[in-house]
C-alpha cells in the first residue's frame, strides 16, 4: 500500500475510549490540554459496556465499611501478588471517583434516603474477612454501560477531540526511549497519520480473545499490549487470566452463577453430578476457580461431553419450566441461540471461559508506564502512560475481585490523566523530534500485507492461536502441556508473519484490520504462554497440577521463590522478574502480611 | 457502495459478545444478499445502543421502526 503519512500534533494522545481512556481524557481536556482520543469503534461500543456488577468503594452507605478492609480484601484476592502501594492508592481514591461519577450524572441505584445503594459482591468483606460487606455501587445490571455514557457526555462537554474508527498501529519512540506518540490508520479513508505528542496514554483494554473460549467482545485484541511489546516495553504478569466456569461451549457467552444458585447442576458424560466429589459441601456453588478446575479435570480424564469430549453440561431440566421462564429468561434465550438447546428440555454445554486479564503494560500507581533501567525495575518511560485492563499497576495481582475492574479504570484513568497534567505543567514533557524512520515499522507491516500474494489465512492462524492457548494454558495447567504450548505458540507466531489477505482495498478493509489485530494478539499469547510455563508455582488464577496444596506450599503457592512479578520481552522472549511491593503507599496502614488464601 | 458495505461490516463490532456473534453469523449468511437500500437501513439499525439492539434481537423489545423490521427478523434467526 503506497501511503503518504500525514502528521498531527497534540499535547496528548489517548488510545482507547472505554472507561479508562474516557476518564483519562476528561482529566486532560478539563486541564486545557489539546487531546486526541483514538478509538477503533464508537466510544460507547467499548467493552466497558458489558460490565454488569458494579464499582467497589467503601462509602459505607449500606453497611459499615473502611478502606482498610477493602485493601485487605484486594491484597488477599490478588494472592499477595498485588502491589500494596497501588492497592492502597486505589481503595483510598474509590470514594472520590465514584462521587465524581455521580456528579457527572451516573444513575446509581439509591437507598431510601437518597444515597448510593451498595450491594454485596464475592470476595468483599468487612473487618478483614469476618462477614460480607455491601461495597458495590451499581446502576441496575448496566453499571459499565451507564458509566461509559456518563463519561462520554462529560468528554463532549469538555471538547475532547475524538478520532473515531481509527486504529493505532504502532507506538513511536526515539533512540533515547522517549515515547513520541502513535502512528494510526483511519478506516474510512485509509489515511495513515502520525500523532506526534508530548504524552501517550494507552487504554486499549484486555486481550481475552487470544483464548478459544472467551467472554470478551471481538474488539478485545490487546492492541496496546502488542504495540508496547513491539516497541520494547515488557509485559507484566500475563500468566494470570481469570476464567469464568460457565461460558457456553463454542460461543463463550456467560451463563451467570445465578443459574447454579437456582439449582443448576454440572454433569459429565456419564450424567454424574461430579461437583459432589470435588466439593462435597458447596457442590456446584463452590468458588469459581474450584468449579473451573473440576470441570477441566473431568474433561482431561475423558468424561467430557460431545463428540470431542470437550465440555460438560449445566443441567436445569429438573427445574419447572415456570421457574426457568420466570427467573432465567435471558439464560434460556442465550442457550437456545448459542448452544441450540432449550434448557427446559436439555442441559447446556459449558466450559471454563477466559474473562479478564490481570497482567498488562507495567505501570506505577500514577499511571506512568515503567520498565527496568539500570538497577531500577520501575523506571518511568518518558511520555508513556497506561490505565485499565491493558495496564498492570498491579492491583489485581494473581486474581481480580469482582467490581474492582471498574474501580481500576476510574482510579487509574484519572491518575494517568493527572500525571500527564502534572508532568506537562512541570515541564517534564517535551515534544521530542520525530526520527526520520518513525513510521517505518508500521508502514512495513502494512506493506507486507499489501504485497503478500499467498500465505496463511488470518482466521486459520487466529484459530490455531486460540486453540493452543485454550489447550496449553487454560484454567488448569500441566508442565508437559505448557512446555509443548511454548513450542506450539512460537510456531503459530511464525505463521502469523505470513498472513495473507485477498482484499487489498484501502478503505473499510476489515480483513486488513483483523490481520493487524492478530499481530497484537500474537504478542500477548506468546507473553502468556512463556510466562505461565516459567512460573513453577500455583498462585491465584495460575494453577499448576505439579504445584499442589501442601503444608509447605499452601494452595501450591511458593513465596520463597515466586513472590515476584514476571516481565516478558518480545524481542527475544526472555523473562525478567521484579519484586512485589509489599509496602503500602503511606504509614496509615500496616502491610497486609502474607497468609494462605482461604475463604 | 462497496465502501458502505465495508463500513457496515466494521460497525458490527459491538461492546457485547452476544451481538458480535449474532452479527457475525448475519455477515456470513444474510448480509451479501442485501441491496444497497437495505445496507443503508442495516447501518442505521447499527446506530442503536447495544442493549437496545440486543433486546430487539432476543425479542425482549419490539422493533418499532418499520424499515428495520425485516432485518431484525433475520437477525433473530441468526
Amino acid at each position: 500500500m503506497s501511503v503518504n503519512v500525514s502528521k498531527r500534533t497534540f499535547d496528548a494522545v489517548i488510545v482507547g475510549a472505554g472507561g479508562a481512556g474516557l476518564r483519562a481524557a476528561l482529566q486532560l481536556s478539563e486541564a486545557g490540554l489539546k487531546t486526541a482520543v483514538l478509538s477503533k469503534v464508537f466510544p460507547t461500543r467499548s467493552h466497558t459496556v458489558a460490565a454488569q456488577g458494579g464499582v467497589a468503594a467503601s462509602l459505607g452507605n449500606s453497611t459499615e465499611d473502611h478502606w482498610h478492609w477493602h485493601m485487605y480484601d484486594t491484597v488477599k484476592g490478588s494472592d499477595w501478588l498485588g502491589d500494596q502501594d497501588a492497592i492502597e492508592f486505589m481503595v483510598r481514591k474509590a470514594n472520590e471517583v465514584v462521587i465524581e461519577l455521580e456528579h457527572y450524572g451516573m444513575p446509581f441505584d439509591r437507598t431510601d434516603n437518597g444515597k448510593i445503594y451498595q450491594r454485596p459482591f464475592g470476595g468483599h468483606s468487612m473487618n478483614y474477612g469476618k462477614a460480607p460487606v455491601m461495597r458495590s455501587c451499581a446502576a441496575a445490571d448496566r453499571t459499565g454501560h451507564a458509566m461509559l455514557h456518563a463519561l462520554y457526555q462529560r468528554n463532549v462537554r469538555a471538547n475532547t477531540q475524538f478520532f473515531v474508527e481509527w486504529m493505532a498501529l504502532d507506538l513511536l519512540r526515539d533512540a533515547g526511549g522517549n515515547v513520541l506518540g502513535v502512528i494510526a490508520l483511519e478506516l474510512e479513508t485509509g489515511e495513515v497519520s502520525i500523532f506526534h505528542t508530548r504524552a501517550t496514554v494507552f487504554a486499549t483494554g484486555g486481550a481475552g480473545r487470544i483464548f478459544y473460549s472467551s467472554t470478551n467482545a471481538f474488539t478485545n485484541t490487546g492492541d496496546g499490549l502488542g504495540m508496547a511489546a513491539r516497541a520494547g516495553i515488557p509485559l507484566e504478569d500475563l500468566e494470570f487470566w481469570q476464567f469464568h466456569p460457565t461460558g457456553v461451549a463454542g460461543a463463550g457467552v456467560l451463563i451467570t452463577e445465578g443459574v447454579r444458585g437456582e439449582g443448576g447442576m454440572l454433569r459429565n458424560a456419564d450424567g454424574e453430578r461430579f461437583m459432589e466429589r470435588y466439593a462435597p459441601n458447596l457442590k456446584d456453588l463452590a468458588s469459581r476457580d474450584v468449579v473451573s478446575r473440576s470441570m477441566v479435570t473431568e474433561i482431561n480424564e475423558g468424561r467430557g461431553c460431545g463428540p470431542d469430549k470437550d465440555h460438560v453440561m449445566l443441567d436445569i431440566t429438573h427445574l419447572s419450566p415456570e421457574v426457568i421462564m420466570k427467573r432465567l429468561p435471558g439464560i434460556r434465550e442465550i442457550s437456545i441461540r448459542f448452544a441450540g438447546v432449550d434448557p427446559i428440555k436439555a442441559p447446556i454445554p459449558v466450559v471454563p471461559t477466559a474473562h479478564y486479564q490481570m497482567g498488562g503494560i507495567p505501570t506505577n500507581y500514577k499511571g506512568q508506564v515503567v520498565a527496568p533501567k539500570g538497577d531500577n525495575p520501575n523506571t518511568p518511560v518518558p511520555g508513556f502512560y497506561a490505565a485499565g485492563e491493558c495496564a498492570c499497576a498491579s492491583v489485581h495481582g494473581a486474581n481480580r475481585l469482582g467490581t474492582n475492574s471498574l474501580l481500576d479504570l476510574l482510579v487509574f484513568g484519572k491518575s494517568a490523566g493527572e500525571s500527564v497534567v502534572e508532568d506537562f505543567k512541570t515541564g517534564n514533557l517535551a515534544l521530542h523530534p520525530l526520527p526520520a524512520d518513525a513510521a517505518d515499522q508500521a508502514l512495513a507491516r502494512l506493506a507486507r500485507l499489501e504485497s503478500q500474494r499467498e500465505g496463511n489465512a488470518v482466521a486459520d492462524v487466529r484459530l490455531a492461536m486460540q486453540r493452543t492457548m485454550q489447550k496449553h494454558a487454560g484454567v488448569f495447567r500441566f508442565n508437559d502441556l505448557l512446555k509443548e504450548g511454548v513450542t506450539r505458540i512460537l510456531e503459530v507466531a511464525e505463521s502469523a508473519k505470513a498472513t495473507y489477505i485477498k482484499d487489498k482495498s484501502k478503505v473499510w478493509n476489515t480483513a486488513r484490520q483483523e490481520a493487524l489485530e492478530l499481530d497484537n494478539q500474537i504478542e500477548v499469547a506468546k507473553a502468556a504462554m512463556i510466562s505461565a510455563e516459567a512460573r513453577k508455582e500455583s498462585r491465584g488464577a495460575h494453577v499448576r497440577d505439579d504445584a499442589p496444596n501442601t503444608d509447605e506450599h499452601p494452595n501450591g503457592r511458593d513465596d520463597q521463590n515466586w513472590l515476584k512479578h514476571t516481565l516478558w520481552f518480545s524481542a527475544d522472549n526472555h523473562l525478567e522478574y521484579k519484586p512485589v511491593n509489599l509496602k503500602p503507599m503511606s504509614d496509615d496502614v500496616e502491610p497486609i502480611a502474607l497468609a494462605k488464601r482461604t475463604y | 457502495m462497496e465502501a458502505n458495505r465495508g463500513r457496515a461490516r466494521w460497525r458490527c463490532r459491538r461492546s457485547l459478545l452476544e451481538l458480535d456473534l449474532v452479527l457475525a453469523r448475519f455477515l456470513e449468511t444474510g448480509f451479501e444478499h442485501l441491496d444497497d437500500e437495505q445496507v443503508a437501513d442495516f447501518e442505521d439499525l447499527l446506530r442503536c445502543d447495544d442493549y437496545d439492539l440486543w433486546a430487539m434481537i432476543n425479542g425482549g423489545k419490539a422493533c418499532e421502526t418499520g424499515r428495520w423490521q425485516e432485518i431484525v427478523a433475520r437477525l433473530r434467526q441468526c
